[in-house]
């Protein structure tokens, strides 16, 4: 490998300052599981690598019990997440889509905001954050910003973050009563792979626990970056849900995809697993629900 | 581009000059010797350099020397007692045909001790989840669960 210096800071200001000054001879480096491989294989040939990993406040997972809002900090790895009841027993969505990122070893060291901004479009870690309207703050040069973590892909391995900007967390807002969520990630195998499709869906129900208020479908590997099916959102909303309004809603998402052929793949196959899990993610949802009330 | 760490490997406290771009996987083997850990892939694929660093089953060859500063390291090397007396999940997998060429096997005992140190009572599905990531190429995987499971069930006792 390559050599380089690593530095540690301990504060989101140190670490862009450090970036200024070694600007693109830098990387920041979080849990390391891909940019160790990219430097190894000399994708990536930095000569400073800037650790996120000493910066506290970025390793902080939090619910804020007065206003019910979610904060994970980037640093926040794979397995905390999949260990924490609070994740499990109330974002059955996120434990659904990080339990299986690579192997239990990369998720004790990888990162969910260092999944968010290798951007790949398969990336189980995003797929989740969407559905649940997670929003991103963005630490750089010029300070704070935020955005929504489904405007953060612009392309394949491309995000809007600018030269020296850091992801610091993701915020989840409140979830409103009658939310049931789910995520499949459908392959060959569930462990070391990445998914032939990722299929999240995110139901909110009416105090009557028929008629859907609020829906999110949201699609993996199904185009250049992580999508949301809309039209198959919209036509959802105000209807009664049962399996066949799912059927229909998976074959508008299934339709709305830009799913190609790949080598894990035919686009043909990407679509009709898109039909039937938007249906079963839409079914288990309203499992959740009830078993919730 | 030297850095001092200090960590304790295997109950042992160590201090080493280590170069920023070293691998912990590099450290262990090329450096100090230990050879117990096996490199595979180099990439996070297999599983073969499973080591455990403060209580969780990671890949070495992805994790950086500079990065087990101050950190609690446990290696294959560290199982055995002195006096040659197999860890309780090693001689499981003895007895149950757990180890055939034996190159993953390093990586398949840590990443199993990793689990049962958190869960001793860890089910099946568990097991399969937690190994997910050690590939055997010899694919004896099935003989591999009965022996973590045979080592459970004994409550990390040998006979």
């Amino acid at each position: 490998m390559k050599p380089f210096k690593y530095l540690s800071p301990t504060t989101v200001e140190k670490a862009i300052s450090y970036y200024g000054e070694h600007s693109e001879t830098a990387k920041f480096i979080a849990g390391g599981t891909d940019v160790i491989v990219k430097v190894k294989e000399g994708w990536m040939e930095p000569d400073y690598l800037i650790s996120l990993k000493k910066i506290e406040e970025m390793g902080e997972l939090h619910k804020n019990e007065a206003t019910g809002e979610l904060s994970i900090g980037a640093l926040v790895t794979h397995a905390t997440l999949e260990k924490s009841l609070m994740i499990q027993n109330e974002y059955p969505i996120i434990y659904d889509a990080v339990s299986n990122i690579g192997s239990l070893q990369v998720r004790n060291v990888g990162t969910i905001g260092g999944n968010l901004i290798n951007a790949v479009p398969s990336a189980d870690g995003a797929i989740p954050l969407i559905a649940l309207d997670g929003v991103a703050l963005l630490h750089g040069p010029s300070g704070e910003r935020s955005a929504q973590v489904k405007d953060l892909f612009i392309a394949p391995y491309k995000t809007i973050l600018k030269s020296g900007e850091i992801l610091k967390k993701i915020t989840i807002p409140t979830q409103a009563p009658n939310t049931g969520s789910a995520y499949i990630k459908f392959g060959r195998r569930a462990a070391m792979e990445l998914p032939l499709i990722g299929i999240g869906v995110l139901l909110t129900l009416e105090d009557d626990m028929e008629t859907c208020s609020k829906a999110r479908i949201c699609l993996g590997v199904a185009a250049p970056t992580p999508m949301r099916a809309f039209d198959a959102e919209k036509l959802l909303i105000g209807k009664k849900i049962n399996k066949e309004i799912l059927i229909e809603a998976g074959n508008i998402a299934a339709d709305e995809s830009k799913v190609r052929n790949s080598i894990r793949g035919k686009a043909w196959h990407r679509k009709e697993m898109i039909r039937v899990h938007v249906k079963r993610m839409g079914l288990k949802c309203l499992e959740i629900i009830k078993n919730n009330s | 581009m030297a850095t001092n760490i200090s960590f304790l490997l295997n109950g042992d406290k160590i201090s080493y000059e280590i170069k920023d771009h070293w691998t912990l996987l590099h450290l262990l083997r090329e450096e100090m010797g230990l050879i117990g850990t096996k490199e595979g892939c180099g990439n996070g694929e297999c599983g073969a350099c499973t080591v455990i660093v403060d209580k969780l089953a990671i890949n070495s060859c992805l994790y950086l020397a500079i990065d087990a500063d101050e950190k609690i390291i446990e290696t294959i090397e560290g199982l055995a007692s002195t006096d040659g007396t197999l860890h309780p999940l090693q001689q499981s997998f003895v007895d149950n045909g757990g180890i055939q060429c034996g190159f993953c096997s390093p990586g398949m005992i840590m990443s199993s001790k990793a689990l049962l140190d958190e869960n001793p009572k860890a089910g099946h599905e568990e097991i399969k989840h937690a190994l997910a990531g050690n590939i055997c190429r010899c694919t004896g995987y099935v003989q591999i669960l009965d022996s973590v499971e045979a080592a459970r069930d004994k409550g990390g006792q040998n006979e």
